[in-house]
């Protein structure tokens, strides 16, 4: 579905990523775990191409996509549902069948009717993330790019989220690529967990994780976890604090 | 819903205008006390003023002068907004055009609007054509600055959200990046009209071009200032009149998600 081939990039000279393979296949959802500042933000942004990379192709074979951004990226002057159809005007669809698709999809993110007709400056953080994945989901992509989605929201919401992110992508067929720095969240939600190398010198490697997302139990999750940072050298530097002033 | 929203929120914008009437009274009774220390010769009180507007009103041929003035500036505003944007939305987009626009905003704003009257009744002769562009240069520049400014500081995070969400670049310029726009651009216009409305009635006055602005010259000539302040006054009103029945609904229009995002206990 997305090929990443040999991808590097710099920011004024300085390298920020290099050497960057990746691949995932099709129903497949990929985490990508690395330390703060190791260039995960931008990898995420070159494969979705809204950064053009230095060096390498980006082979994309799927047919839509859509990105969730670490903020919800809202037009605070347009109403939630307004913010959801932003994607879908270029589908045509004449208008109550777009009133009926953001109905759905706002359904599956369990937004409620009432809170359509809202602006974002009156929805809660929480609301609002879940606002933008619904305008992610209107679309109907079949692939989609999560970068540190939930880094803002309070653990329950999280789970919340991450249930959601379950439920759309990984049981429905589609596939994904999930940035984040949280190991648990990656262990709870994806096939697959990648780790960039700490300066952005390529991929260090991959572990796939047991079970189906969504089977996963918090012992499971929690041993699992435990297990990689304890046990594993792949992990070994992926709670470093390296804090640079790139995004 | 929508039809009761938008009554309640017209039912609230006349209401605000008790709030704007009681400004004006305390400009008013300042004003009074300056009639009661410098007598009716230098300064009329606001009761004849009105009276001697009362009795401008009463000549049709007035209203017709207040027009003139009001459709000239109009005229002018409109030329400048259209072109003003259209170079601000350009530069704010392209910093090397930016750089390139600056040193002359600079040089339009550097010029004294009676400098520019000279030179186009030289060019124009005193007619219409000398007021019109007299208020069209000397409001460009600010609303070339709102516009630059508004596209320049947009959230670039939105126009990412929107590329990515696949929506081409056209729906992008109109729905994302002008919208955002308009927070900077409504201020700008707002100050542009007043200037385009001074801009008109002072080249008038010294083209001696009709409208208000030689009315004024007509008032001065007699030393009558009771007629001077009322024919201010009708300046001031027609300017009132066109920010409030035209600039401000348009800007609620586009801006009720503002309204929204306030706090309880400061709606109006």
């Amino acid at each position: 579905m997305l090929k990443l081939d040999r991808v590097g990039h710099a920011f004024l000279g300085r390298t920020v990523l290099d050497g960057i393979d990746l691949e995932i296949a099709a129903g497949e959802l990929v985490a990508l775990v690395g330390p703060s500042g190791s260039g995960k933000s931008t990898l995420a942004h070159i494969a979705a191409g809204l950064v053009e990379p230095r060096l390498g192709r980006v082979t994309r074979a799927y047919r839509a996509h859509a990105v969730i951004f670490q903020e919800p990226r809202l037009m605070p002057w347009a109403t939630a549902a307004d913010n959801i159809a932003l994607g879908l005007r270029r589908h045509r669809l004449a208008r109550a069948e777009r009133r009926k698709r953001v109905e759905t999809v706002a359904a599956r993110v369990a937004l409620e009717p009432g809170d359509l007709s809202k602006y974002p400056a009156q929805l809660s953080g929480g609301m609002r993330q879940r606002t933008a994945i619904a305008r992610a989901l209107a679309a109907e992509p079949d692939f989609l790019f999560f970068d540190e989605p939930f880094t803002a929201l309070d653990v329950a919401l999280k789970r919340r989220m991450q249930d959601i992110v379950i439920d759309t992508v990984a049981a429905s067929g589609r596939s994904g690529l999930f940035i984040t720095h949280d190991l648990a969240e990656a262990v709870r939600i994806a096939h697959r967990i990648l780790v960039l190398d700490r300066h952005g010198r390529g991929i260090l490697g991959s572990r796939t994780v047991p079970l189906v997302p969504g089977a996963r139990i918090d012992a499971m999750i929690f041993e699992t976890v435990q297990a990689m940072l304890g046990n594993d050298p792949l992990f070994a530097h992926v709670n470093d604090c390296d804090e640079r002033s790139v995004a | 819903m929508p039809i009761a929203d938008r009554a309640g929120r017209a039912g609230r914008f006349l209401w605000s205008a008790w709030a704007g009437l009681a400004g004006l009274s305390v400009f008013a009774a300042a004003w009074q006390l300056g009639h009661e220390a410098y007598g009716s010769f230098i300064l009329p009180s606001p009761a004849e003023t009105l009276a001697s507007l009362a009795a401008l009103l009463r000549d049709e041929a007035n209203w017709a002068l207040v027009g003139a003035t009001a459709c000239r500036a109009l005229l002018g505003f409109s030329v400048a907004a259209g072109i003003g944007t259209l170079v601000g939305v350009i530069a704010g987009y392209h910093p090397a055009v930016m750089r390139l626009m600056r040193p002359q905003v600079t040089l339009l704003l550097g010029v004294p609007p009676i400098a520019w009257i000279v030179l186009l009744m030289i060019w124009f002769g005193n007619g219409a054509g000398t007021v019109v562009a007299t208020a069209a240069i000397a409001c460009l520049p600010i609303v070339f600055i709102g516009a630059a400014e508004g596209v320049a500081t947009r959230d670039r995070g939105l126009d990412d959200m929107a590329r990515a969400a696949g929506v081409g670049p056209f729906t992008r310029l109109f729905r994302v990046a002008l919208r955002q726009m308009l927070h900077a651009l409504f201020p700008a216009l707002v100050m542009a009209l007043g200037t385009a409305f001074k801009a008109a009635v002072m080249a008038e006055l010294m083209a001696n071009a009709g409208g208000v602005g030689e009315a004024l010259a007509v008032a001065r000539a007699n030393l009558d200032v009771a007629a001077a302040l009322a024919w201010i006054l009708l300046a001031v009103a027609a300017l009132i009149g066109v920010e409030y029945g035209l600039l401000q609904p348009l800007r609620a229009e586009f801006e009720t998600w503002r309204e929204a995002a306030r706090p309880w206990g400061v709606k109006r």
